[in-house]
């Protein structure tokens, strides 16, 4: 056994089991608690002595009583060394000891005294802790977004720590920035109109990108390799170069504040991606299958219709979710095209909210949580389409 | 009998995906050629709007005459700046009615007034006043009068569509004292923020490689700031970040991490001491990039996660038979695998974050030292009102687009010759 390992070992796993710590205090003084002390030297020196008699032990006993011991004898020091802290608190402790000593459980002086061990230790609580705080720093503006809504701008100015939820109030209570939002913001007509546009655009943009897709998968035309590369080129332009001669012509169209300008735009700014995304499926589905259908007297929209269409059904739903994201997400467009209250996208009005009268930020909040959740829950729901929507086509963002 | 049906093919294939290029020919091509038109001439916000020729309808009775009406027209050009010529008139009456006084530019033809009013100069105004008799000598109903709406026509230039042309936009685009800053800021904000994003991507990629409870859950988590609505994620993170009520700041204070309150998006420098040495680093445009990453690492997440789970495991496999660690396993197998994906991923993110405008826009709206070149497009055009120095500056964007693109497709071109 080699000083440099167990030295490693101890620093890595005690820092690691602090850091939880400090996760899970942070989360706590979320709650309205008062906890003013990371309390850093005295946990992290009894993180160590814990970790040093969890290598002494090793197998010695059974496993599952060595973790519960340690988990526990490591919560009723915090509990001693903290004051005035509800039992719950306590329980959170011990089940991330629990948590940690199962993850330790298996060193012990025979694996520290192997090749590189405490590099493969540090990576083992590089991923382990990667995952927790990659999870932490992205799930907290989530849920902060979430329990603001929940709160009045009464009490966030009294505490502005305090964001526990007060089930007791009742739901009607609780929901109210959701019921104002909804009632004096506007916001339900807002959700119509953002889905009537992304609806539309993914619509009108299959519409005109299957049979481009086809035409640029399957037929033989002059300047067929000048269109598929410019698909690509012209897709790396972005929005902002277009934004003042779009708006300029719309002025004196009389197309802007209005759905069907929006939709235009956005379906132009779509279709390459989604010509490009299809053909690349459509050259994937065996030529002989149309030949079968020429033979059998099909024309081209035939073809499309009874044997390309039915076969690139996945193909044409990750590109269907993945041009409703990008219409429900859009900023810029709907910014400047859209002036007048009663045009406006969800994302158009969440921004005239902030930028209007000082609106309280839990109106804020609940309007941010309204225009996030459906596409979080298409996401969860139809991951597998979105994911492989979103790699074909991430070369937008 | 093969030519003709190679005819038909062809023609088939035109009608498939004309819609498709016109389409996108209008709404994206022609933008982009139309804002070099725009940008070397003089066209301001206001100029946008058609000049119009206006006119609004009083009635008033005249006195102790109710068989009379008196119809007073307000014109004026709607225009500060142009001129309209040809102005025509026309408003609908009530039967039996008859004008006593008519301008000599006007007639009256059955129940209709018509003008030509001539030509109006920028900023005209004119009242128009013509009194009417009742021809049989009833009282007239000014309701009656009043819901007929006169409708006016004119002509005027259209500015866009003039033949001056000037170069003072892009004199004042370059001669800029900000421009060369304007260029920094925009460089650093894109190469720190697809360099963090990255490196961040492969790190998310080598945790989720490894098998753990709860991956595939995992791997949709970490895909949310890439999938949510950009306005409700700068918005979360304003609020989070705000100098007083914010709850970062608060939750610092609280450890007494720090003294006081950091303005973590509103304060331009912050005055770093590191082993001695003062160092000044750009707090807000470090907090914008910090959030770019935190937004876009997912992608880089997605791409290099799909290239490691194609590496294959008896690579791994031997490196351990002859006794690799890891460290030297990532960077003898891995990197090599995955460095064509990143060489990519960064042409890619790093021509997006150059034109990246929302996220900067809704954090800190350009101020504070993260005006970038998209940010300026729309500061120049729409705050300022001078839309076509907005133009001059998506120039500006599209030619260093233009030099990215043929970089990044020498790249992909060379890749494909290797492969």
């Amino acid at each position: 056994m080699k000083i440099k390992n167990i030295f490693t070992y101890c620093l890595i796993s005690s820092l690691f089991l602090f850091s939880l710590i400090c996760i899970w205090k942070i989360l706590v003084t979320l709650q309205g608690i008062e906890l003013t002390n990371f309390n850093f030297n005295k946990l992290f020196t009894f993180g160590i002595i814990l970790c040093v008699i969890n290598l002494l032990i090793g197998k010695k006993f059974n496993l599952n009583i060595k973790i519960t011991t340690l988990a526990l004898l490591f919560s009723i020091f915090d509990y001693f060394i903290s004051i005035n802290l509800p039992i719950w608190y306590s329980f959170g402790i011990f089940l991330i000891s629990l948590f940690f000593f199962n993850n330790i459980k298996n060193y012990d002086k025979n694996f520290l005294s192997k090749n590189h061990s405490s590099q493969k230790l540090f990576f083992n609580f590089l991923t382990l802790f990667g995952i927790t705080l990659f999870s932490f720093v992205i799930l907290f503006p989530f849920y902060m977004m979430l329990v603001t809504s929940f709160k009045t701008q009464a009490l966030l100015l009294l505490n502005p720590l305090d964001f526990s939820i007060n089930f007791a109030q009742g739901l009607p209570e609780l929901f109210k920035s959701y019921f104002i939002v909804f009632k004096d913001y506007n916001f339900g007509r807002y959700m119509l109109t953002s889905t009537i546009v992304s609806l539309g655009t993914v619509i009108i943009t299959l519409i005109f990108a299957i049979p481009a897709a086809y035409a640029v998968a399957r037929l033989n035309f002059f300047g067929k390799n000048f269109l598929s590369t410019s698909i690509l080129i012209i897709y790396l332009f972005p929005a902002i170069v277009l934004v003042i001669p779009l708006y300029t012509i719309f002025s004196q169209l009389g197309l802007r504040n209005s759905i069907e300008g929006l939709l235009i735009v956005y379906t132009a700014t779509t279709l390459p991606v989604a010509i490009y995304m299809l053909q690349g499926y459509f050259k994937s589905i065996p030529k002989e299958l149309e030949e079968a259908g020429i033979i059998d007297g099909q024309n081209w929209l035939g073809i499309i219709f009874k044997i390309i269409l039915p076969l690139s059904l996945p193909a044409i739903s990750s590109v269907a979710l993945y041009v409703f994201m990008i219409a429900w997400n859009e900023f810029l467009f709907s910014l400047m095209f859209l002036d007048r209250p009663n045009t406006f996208t969800l994302s158009r009005a969440i921004q005239f909210l902030n930028v209007g009268a000082e609106t309280p930020r839990q109106y804020l909040m609940a309007g941010s949580v309204v225009v996030t959740l459906p596409i979080l829950i298409i996401f969860v729901y139809f991951e597998k389409y979105l994911v492989s929507g979103l790699t074909a086509g991430s070369v937008k963002g | 009998m093969s030519s003709k049906l190679a005819k038909i093919e062809k023609r088939t294939a035109y009608l498939l995906i004309l819609p498709s290029v016109f389409l996108v020919f209008s709404i994206i091509l022609f933008p982009i050629f139309s804002n070099i038109w725009i940008s070397f001439k003089n066209v301001e916000l206001k100029d946008l709007r058609i000049p119009e020729p206006r006119a609004k309808k009083l009635v008033k009775s005249i006195n102790d005459n109710p068989t009379q009406i008196k119809v007073i027209y307000k014109l004026r050009n709607s225009s500060l700046t142009q001129e309209i010529t040809n102005v025509k008139f026309k408003d609908k009456y009530p039967d039996n009615l008859e004008p006593t006084n008519l301008d000599n530019r006007c007639q009256f033809k059955s129940n209709l007034l018509m003008c030509k009013l001539g030509n109006w100069p920028k900023k005209y105004r004119e009242n128009l006043e013509i009194v009417f008799q009742n021809t049989n000598n009833q009282e007239i109903s000014k309701k009656e009068i009043k819901s007929y709406k006169p409708k006016l026509s004119g002509k005027s230039q259209n500015i866009l569509l003039t033949y001056e042309f000037t170069l003072n936009n892009f004199k004042k685009v370059i001669k800029d004292k900000a421009f060369i800053d304007l260029l920094s800021t925009t460089f650093y904000y894109t190469f720190f923020g697809t360099i963090g994003a990255i490196v961040f991507g492969i790190l998310a990629a080598q945790m989720v490689n490894q098998k753990f409870f709860g991956r595939t859950f995992m791997r949709s988590v970490l895909l949310f700031p890439y999938v949510a609505p950009v306005v409700a994620l700068a918005y979360t993170w304003e609020l989070l970040l705000d100098p007083t009520s914010g709850t970062l700041n608060n939750l610092l204070i609280n450890y007494q991490i720090i003294e006081g309150p950091i303005n973590l998006l509103g304060q331009k420098y912050v005055t770093l001491n590191i082993l001695g040495f003062d160092f000044k680093l750009r707090l807000a445009l470090t907090t914008v990039i910090i959030f770019e990453i935190w937004r876009y690492f997912p992608l880089a997440f997605l791409f290099i996660l799909a290239r490691l789970q194609a590496v294959p495991k008896e690579l791994y496999e031997a490196a351990d038979v002859d006794g690799a660690n890891p460290i030297q396993k990532f960077l003898n197998i891995t990197l090599p695998q995955i460095l064509a994906v990143i060489s990519i991923l960064f042409m890619i993110r790093f021509i997006w974050n150059f034109n990246k405008f929302e996220d900067i826009f809704l954090l800190t709206g350009g101020a504070s030292g993260t005006r970038t070149l998209p940010i300026n497009v729309y500061q120049q055009g729409f705050s300022i009102g001078d839309i076509g120095m907005g133009s001059a500056v998506s120039i500006v964007i599209v030619a260093f687009l233009l030099i990215f693109m043929f970089i990044y497709f020498k790249l992909l071109g060379k890749r494909a010759d290797e492969n």
